[in-house]
C-alpha cells in the first residue's frame, strides 16, 4: 500500500492538476451519448404504454362497426345471444351477468378465506412458518390456468355432480370455486402486506387495553388496514373477471341467467369465454365479429376501471402506513 | 437517544436540578430525616430477571412500588428501564423467546404465573407509550375501546366513561365538540393525552408510562407532567424517562437502572441530592450516561 502511494506521488509532480475542463470533442461525445441513451431508454419504457394504447385503439375501432348495424342499447339490454340465427340476435345481458355472477360468487369464497389467511400469516404464525407458507401460496398464481381447467373438468365436476346431484358438474359453482382458488394468492399476498405494514404501535395499544389477539385483529388491525384489504379484493376481482380458460372449461357455457338467481348449480357463460370460444370461427367484418369486439371493449372498460380503483386504495394504504 | 446525548441533555438540565429538589422538599414540608412508614407495595419485584433468548434484559431486580405515588425509572439507554416497565403488564410477551425468572407481583399476584388472567392484568395495569398511538378511529371510539372490551354496551354509560376519562386526562374541554372526529386530526400532545384517557377508561390501578413525553414539545410536556401530578391522587404511576429534570419534577421515588441492573432505588430527593452510590451520582450529575 505504502509503496503504491509513493510511486503515484513520484509519477505526478506535486502541484499539477489533471485538466478539469473538457476538451470540445470530449464535450460533444458526452452530449451525444447522454442524449442518445436517454432517447433509447425512453423508447423502451414507452413500448408497454404504446402497446396498451394501440390495443385500446384497435379493439375500439373494430367494435365501432357493430354500431352501424345494431344498437348499443339493444346490446346492453336484451338477453338473447344467437349470432348464427336469421336474423342474428346480440343481446349480451346474460353473458355480462354470467361474468359478474361467477366473479361475485368466487369473491364470496375467496375474500373471507383470503383475509383470514392474511391475518393468520401476519399475526399468528411464527416468522419462520410465514417465510415458507407465503411463497407457497404465491406459487398458486404460477400454475397455468389450463391446469386449473383440467382439474375443474376432470375432478371437481364429477365430484359436484355425484356429491350434490347437480344435473351438470360444469356450472357456475365449479367455475367460482376454481376462480376463488386463483384469486386467493393475490388477495392473501396484498392483504398480508398491508396488515403487516401496520407496525407494532397499534397492536400494542390494543393489547395494553386488555384486548385478546382476536379482538385486536378484528377491531383494530383489519379496520386500520382496510384500504390495502380493499385493494387486495379489487385485484383479486380483476383476476377473476379477466380469467378465460378456466371459466371456458368449467362454467358450462350456457348463455343464460340462472333462474332462480341464487341457483349456483346452473351453467353460465362469461364474456371472456364467449370471446375466446367464438372468435376463432367468426368471419371477419361480420356483425358477429363486431359484437365480439364490443364485448372486448366492455371487458377492457371494466378491468381498467377496477385497476384505477385498486390503485386508488393502494395509494391510500401506502399513505396510511407512511403516516403511522 | 444515545447514551452520550442523554448525558448531554442531563448535563444541560443540571443547573436547575438542585432547585427543583429543594422546592419539592419545601412543598412536602420535609427536611425531617426520619423516613415515614411506607404503605403496602402494589408492585413487588423480587429477584426478577427477564431474558430475550440468552440475553438478559433486566437482571435480578428487587424493588417495591408504592400505591398512589409516582415512581420514576431513570438510566442510560439500553439499561432495561422499558423492559422492566413492560414486564409489569407483560407487554414483552409479544416478543418471541422471552423468559422470566424470579417473582414480579402486582397486588400480591405473580404476573408470570401460568394462571394469570392477562386481560384483567392489562386492564388493571394501563400503559401509555413513547409515541402517541391512537387508533385510526374517532376520539369517542378510542376511549370507549377498553370499556367495550369489558362488555359495556350501554350508550349512556359509555358516554359517561368517555367524558370522565377525557376530563381526567384534561382533554375534555378541547375535544368535547369533536368526539366524532378522527383522533389522527389532533396534535401530538392532544393525542398523547387521548392515549392517557384511553388507558384510564379501563379503570386501572396502575399506569405505566414509557417515556410519554419524548415525542412532544415542551408545552405539551408540561401539560402531561401537570396531569401526572393530578393523576397520582388516584393511580399508581410508574414512568420511564430520559429527562432527569422531569424525573425530579414529577416523581416521589426514583430507581436508577444501569446495564440491566437496579443500582439504586430511593426517594427522588435522595437520589438527586444525596445518592448513596457513585454510579448514581455520576449519572444524575451528568458525568456519565
Amino acid at each position: 500500500m505504502d509503496k503504491g502511494n509513493s510511486t503515484l506521488t513520484l509519477k505526478r509532480t506535486a502541484g499539477t492538476f489533471r485538466p478539469l475542463a473538457l476538451t470540445p470533442s470530449e464535450d460533444l461525445k458526452g452530449y451525444i451519448l447522454a442524449h442518445l441513451g436517454r432517447a433509447v431508454l425512453f423508447l423502451i419504457a414507452c413500448t408497454s404504454v404504446i402497446a396498451i394504447f394501440l390495443i385500446f385503439l384497435f379493439v375500439i375501432r373494430e367494435s365501432v362497426g357493430f354500431l352501424q348495424t345494431e344498437s348499443l342499447w339493444g346490446y346492453l339490454s336484451k338477453t338473447g345471444w344467437y349470432p348464427q340465427a336469421e336474423p342474428a340476435k346480440f343481446g349480451s345481458v346474460a353473458i355480462i351477468a354470467g361474468s359478474l355472477y361467477v366473479t361475485a360468487a368466487s369473491l364470496a369464497f375467496a375474500v373471507p378465506i383470503g383475509i383470514l389467511a392474511a391475518a393468520f400469516l401476519s399475526d399468528i404464525v411464527s416468522f419462520r412458518i410465514r417465510a415458507v407458507v407465503k411463497p407457497v401460496i404465491e406459487l398458486l398464481a404460477a400454475i397455468p390456468s389450463v391446469a386449473y381447467g383440467f382439474f375443474a373438468v376432470l375432478i371437481l365436476a364429477p365430484f359436484l355432480q355425484k356429491k350434490f346431484g347437480f344435473p351438470t358438474g360444469t356450472n357456475a359453482l365449479n367455475a367460482s370455486i376454481i376462480l376463488a382458488v386463483m384469486a386467493l394468492p393475490t388477495i392473501i399476498s396484498v392483504a398480508e402486506d398491508s396488515i403487516s405494514a401496520l407496525g407494532r404501535e397499534l397492536r400494542e395499544a390494543s393489547y395494553s387495553l386488555g384486548a385478546t389477539r382476536m379482538e385486536t385483529m378484528f377491531k383494530v388491525v383489519i379496520p386500520a388496514a382496510h384500504s390495502g384489504i380493499i385493494a387486495a379484493v379489487v385485484l383479486g376481482m380483476m383476476r377473476a373477471i379477466g380469467e378465460t380458460m378456466v371459466v371456458w372449461m368449467a362454467s358450462g357455457n350456457a348463455a343464460q341467467i340462472p333462474h332462480p338467481w341464487w341457483d349456483i348449480s346452473q351453467s353460465v357463460r362469461t364474456m371472456t369465454a364467449t370471446i375466446a370460444g367464438e372468435m376463432g370461427e367468426t368471419p371477419k367484418d361480420t356483425s358477429h365479429y363486431y359484437a365480439l369486439f364490443m364485448m372486448g371493449v366492455l371487458l377492457l372498460v371494466l378491468t381498467f376501471s377496477l385497476n384505477i380503483v385498486s390503485e386508488y386504495f393502494l395509494s391510500r394504504a401506502k399513505k396510511a402506513t407512511g403516516r403511522a | 437517544m444515545t447514551p452520550y446525548s442523554a448525558t448531554q441533555q442531563g448535563a444541560e438540565q443540571l443547573t436547575s436540578l438542585p432547585r427543583i429538589i429543594a422546592r419539592r422538599q419545601e412543598q412536602a414540608g420535609a427536611h425531617d430525616k426520619t423516613p415515614r412508614p411506607r404503605p403496602q407495595a402494589i408492585v413487588n419485584s423480587e429477584g426478577f430477571s427477564l431474558y430475550y433468548g440468552d440475553k438478559a434484559g433486566v437482571k435480578d431486580i428487587t424493588m417495591d412500588i408504592y400505591p398512589r405515588s409516582v415512581t420514576a425509572i431513570i438510566g442510560p439507554s439500553g439499561c432495561g428501564k422499558s423492559t422492566f416497565l413492560r414486564s409489569i403488564n407483560r407487554m414483552n410477551d409479544l416478543i418471541p423467546h422471552v423468559r422470566a425468572e424470579g417473582r414480579l407481583a402486582v397486588n400480591g399476584q405473580d404476573v408470570y404465573d401460568k394462571r394469570v388472567n392477562l386481560v384483567n392484568l392489562r386492564q388493571e395495569v394501563g400503559m401509555v407509550f413513547q409515541k402517541p398511538n391512537p387508533f385510526p378511529k374517532s376520539i369517542f371510539d378510542n376511549v370507549a375501546y377498553g370499556p367495550k372490551l369489558q362488555g359495556v354496551k350501554n350508550k349512556s354509560e359509555l358516554q359517561q366513561i368517555v367524558e370522565e376519562s377525557l376530563k381526567a386526562a384534561v382533554l375534555w374541554e378541547e375535544v368535547r365538540d369533536d368526539l366524532k372526529k378522527s383522533a389522527l386530526a389532533f396534535s401530538g400532545g392532544q393525542q398523547q393525552r387521548l392515549c392517557i384517557a384511553r388507558a384510564l377508561a379501563t379503570k386501572p390501578q396502575i399506569l405505566l408510562m414509557d417515556e410519554p413525553c419524548s415525542a412532544l414539545d415542551p408545552v405539551a410536556t408540561g401539560r402531561i407532567e401537570d396531569l401526572i401530578g393530578q393523576l397520582k391522587a388516584k393511580y399508581t404511576i410508574v414512568i420511564v424517562t430520559h429527562n432527569m429534570q422531569q424525573a425530579a419534577r414529577v416523581s416521589d421515588m426514583a430507581a436508577f437502572f444501569c446495564l440491566g441492573e437496579l443500582i439504586e432505588y430511593d426517594t427522588t430527593s435522595k437520589i438527586f441530592s444525596n445518592p448513596s452510590k457513585k454510579a448514581t451520582e455520576d449519572y444524575v450529575t451528568g458525568r456519565f450516561g
